[in-house]
């Protein structure tokens, strides 16, 4: 089985993924044999129940886990081959997250917090400061940088979750739920940031959600259905 | 520098904590400082006697007097350069309180002996001249305000009646170490007033030798001199003698080190705890830092960074506080006339914190270092 657009300039290739782990004696087998084409620039959402292994499969895209099997090529690079210092490094260069739970630093301000990729960078003080200060820019936060997450509502905390996903240039961006805390009007302003980030700057996105709206706004969407990955309605499986 | 931000905003977040894990590095150097000065106070002569320098005292004790002619004949042993004098007075300045050492002294050779102490030509010949003359250390004449002409009365202790000195002269140590407490006065004044049967005797020798690598022989020398005489010498080095000095106290450095070791250990365990606290409250926001590309390395500096801070900053304030109190001088009335922090003990304090900081630190940064990613974030 082989999902996704597919359109010729491949920036994300999965091929036989297999994911298996231990539970005490039991052997779960999370992914089964799973390939997928993203292109660039695409926005694709996953959904399926519970424990179908959405985020199982986002962590393994973005090098956060390792696979039991299989392989996943991202603009060229196999990752699935790089060692844990290398894997990091790639992270840091290519994926962006953006987490349900907004997973901000309370004790940074939101300047701080997303300033945090480019510490890594060998930026100066001021080129850090005119990208945090754009990207605040971008999703609309300009006026507060100097706020602490505990300062700011779920959807503007989000907000800054965003900024520091896009603040180093990631090569794609990975969503897990990122609007599955906020209230609909939240998650309304939340997916029109992503959209525009798709679609103005040309940001590729793979998002897990368990929100038919928010699953709407994608150009695909996948279900995964007990580690297998199906396009469209779960009842459309494609061989 | 540029993590500085992310290390303080993590010190800050539990306020108390961090105040008071700065608070325990804080007392535990203090104590540190404090002790060491006193290590350095009872070890003082040993550390400020001069490597060419003997000491002749009575082989009983030196509470037992020598007679004033052993000088000449001493003078007279190969090897021997020059030879002063001096007694223990043990007087009493207004109040029993008010203590600190007089010695009486040779005018004309005890200067000479002491290089270290610097005290004005002028004032020098002044106090020469003057039979009931006396010199101050600046540490005693600036504790009890006294001035160059005042007129100071000692009452004696082991001889009846007050003594009236004139002060001609304040002398200085050349090194911070040196006891600047003494008070001189004319060994004649003293010998004056001494009962008949006193007259004439000194409470020890102090010689010069030509060559250090020669004391052995020079030693041995003088006590074969005054063997089988009423008198017997005991010649020892000013080291070896300032050496038994401090151990008529006991050991003083087996006693702090063992106090120093149990104090940095409960230090240790204090710390460890708060950073493994610290760090299992963190541990989300930590993978988080690893999401977004931290490597492990960094993870482990900045948990790292954050006990070193802590021990840097409490440690510094303890041994600063301890420097403090040494300034304002010896806080017993005379019984630590040297109460000095050197800068030797003051860089192995902050050694020392830093290392049990680096210690305490490191399994809650190695912890942090080997988080799983996956599973940090699932407990999100």
């Amino acid at each position: 089985m082989k999902l996704g657009s597919g359109n010729g300039n491949g920036l994300i290739k999965v091929r036989n993924l297999d994911k298996k782990y231990m539970r005490g004696s039991e052997e779960i087998h999370v992914l089964q044999g799973l390939n997928l084409d993203v292109d660039e620039g695409d926005f694709v959402a996953f959904m399926g129940p519970s424990g179908s292994g959405k985020t199982t499969l986002l962590n393994l895209l973005g090098g956060l886990d390792v696979p039991s099997a299989g392989s996943i090529t991202v603009a060229g690079d196999e990752i699935t081959r790089l060692s844990g210092s290398r894997l990091t490094a790639w992270r840091a260069r290519h994926v962006g997250f953006i987490f349900q739970m907004y997973n901000l630093i309370p004790v940074l301000t939101a300047f701080r917090n997303v300033e945090l990729p480019l510490l890594l960078t060998g930026l100066g003080k001021a080129e850090r400061r005119k990208h945090v200060e754009t990207v605040l820019g971008v999703v609309g936060l300009g006026d507060r940088q100097q706020h602490y997450p505990r300062q700011l509502s779920g959807g503007q905390q989000q907000r800054v979750a965003i900024a520091r996903a896009i603040v180093a240039d990631a090569t794609f961006l990975l969503c897990d739920e990122p609007t599955g805390d906020l209230d609909r009007k939240s998650a309304d302003e939340i997916l029109n940031l992503i959209d525009l980030l798709v679609r103005d700057h040309g940001k590729t996105v793979l998002m897990v959600t368990h929100d038919p709206r928010a699953a709407e706004r994608a150009q695909q969407v996948l279900h995964l259905e007990k580690g297998v990955l199906v396009e469209g309605a779960p009842s459309a499986v494609r061989a | 520098m540029k993590f500085l931000p992310l290390i303080f905003a993590n010190l800050l977040r539990k306020k108390v904590r961090t105040v008071l894990t700065i608070g325990s590095f804080a007392v535990a150097l203090f104590l540190f400082g404090l002790l060491a000065t006193i290590n350095v106070a009872f070890s003082q002569g040993i550390d400020v006697a001069g490597a060419d320098r003997l000491m002749v005292i009575n082989k009983v004790s030196i509470i037992q007097p020598l007679p004033l002619p052993y000088r000449d004949r001493i003078l007279r042993i190969p090897g021997v350069k020059q030879v002063t004098f001096a007694n223990w007075f043990g007087g009493v300045y207004i109040d029993e309180k008010n203590f600190f050492a007089q010695f009486a002294v040779d005018p004309e050779t005890y200067r000479s002996m002491y290089p270290e102490f610097v005290i004005p030509d002028d004032q020098w010949k002044a106090f020469r001249e003057d039979k009931a003359g006396a010199i101050a250390g600046k540490l005693t004449a600036d504790k009890y305000h006294w001035k160059i002409g005042d007129r100071i009365p000692i009452k004696g202790t082991y001889l009846s009646g007050v003594f009236e000195f004139n002060l001609h002269g304040i002398y200085r140590g050349t090194r911070p170490q040196d006891d600047t407490t003494q008070f001189w006065f004319h060994w004649d004044y003293l010998n004056e007033k001494m009962p008949a049967s006193y007259k004439n005797m000194i409470g020890w020798y102090t010689l010069r030798i030509e060559n250090p690598d020669q004391a052995a022989r020079v030693m041995k020398a003088i006590d074969e001199t005054f063997a089988n005489s009423p008198y017997e010498t005991r010649a020892q080095t000013e080291k070896e003698m300032a050496t038994s000095f401090a151990k008529q106290m006991g050991n003083i450095e087996f006693l702090i080190l063992s106090i120093g070791a149990v104090v940095f250990f409960t230090l240790l365990l204090v710390t460890g705890n708060t950073m493994a606290i610290a760090v299992r409250e963190r541990t989300a926001e930590l993978a988080v830092l690893k999401t977004v590309g931290f490597p492990d390395w960094a993870v482990l500096m900045l948990v790292l960074a954050e006990s070193v801070l802590v021990a840097l900053l409490g440690g510094g304030l303890g041994i600063a506080l301890a420097k403090a109190l040494t300034l304002r001088g010896d806080p017993t009335n005379g019984l630590l006339p040297i109460f000095y922090l050197p800068p030797g003990q003051i860089a192995t304090g902050v050694g020392v914190a830093l290392l049990v900081g680096v210690i305490a630190g490191f399994l809650p940064a190695f912890s942090a270092m080997r988080l799983r990613v996956v599973e940090a974030l699932r407990r999100v």
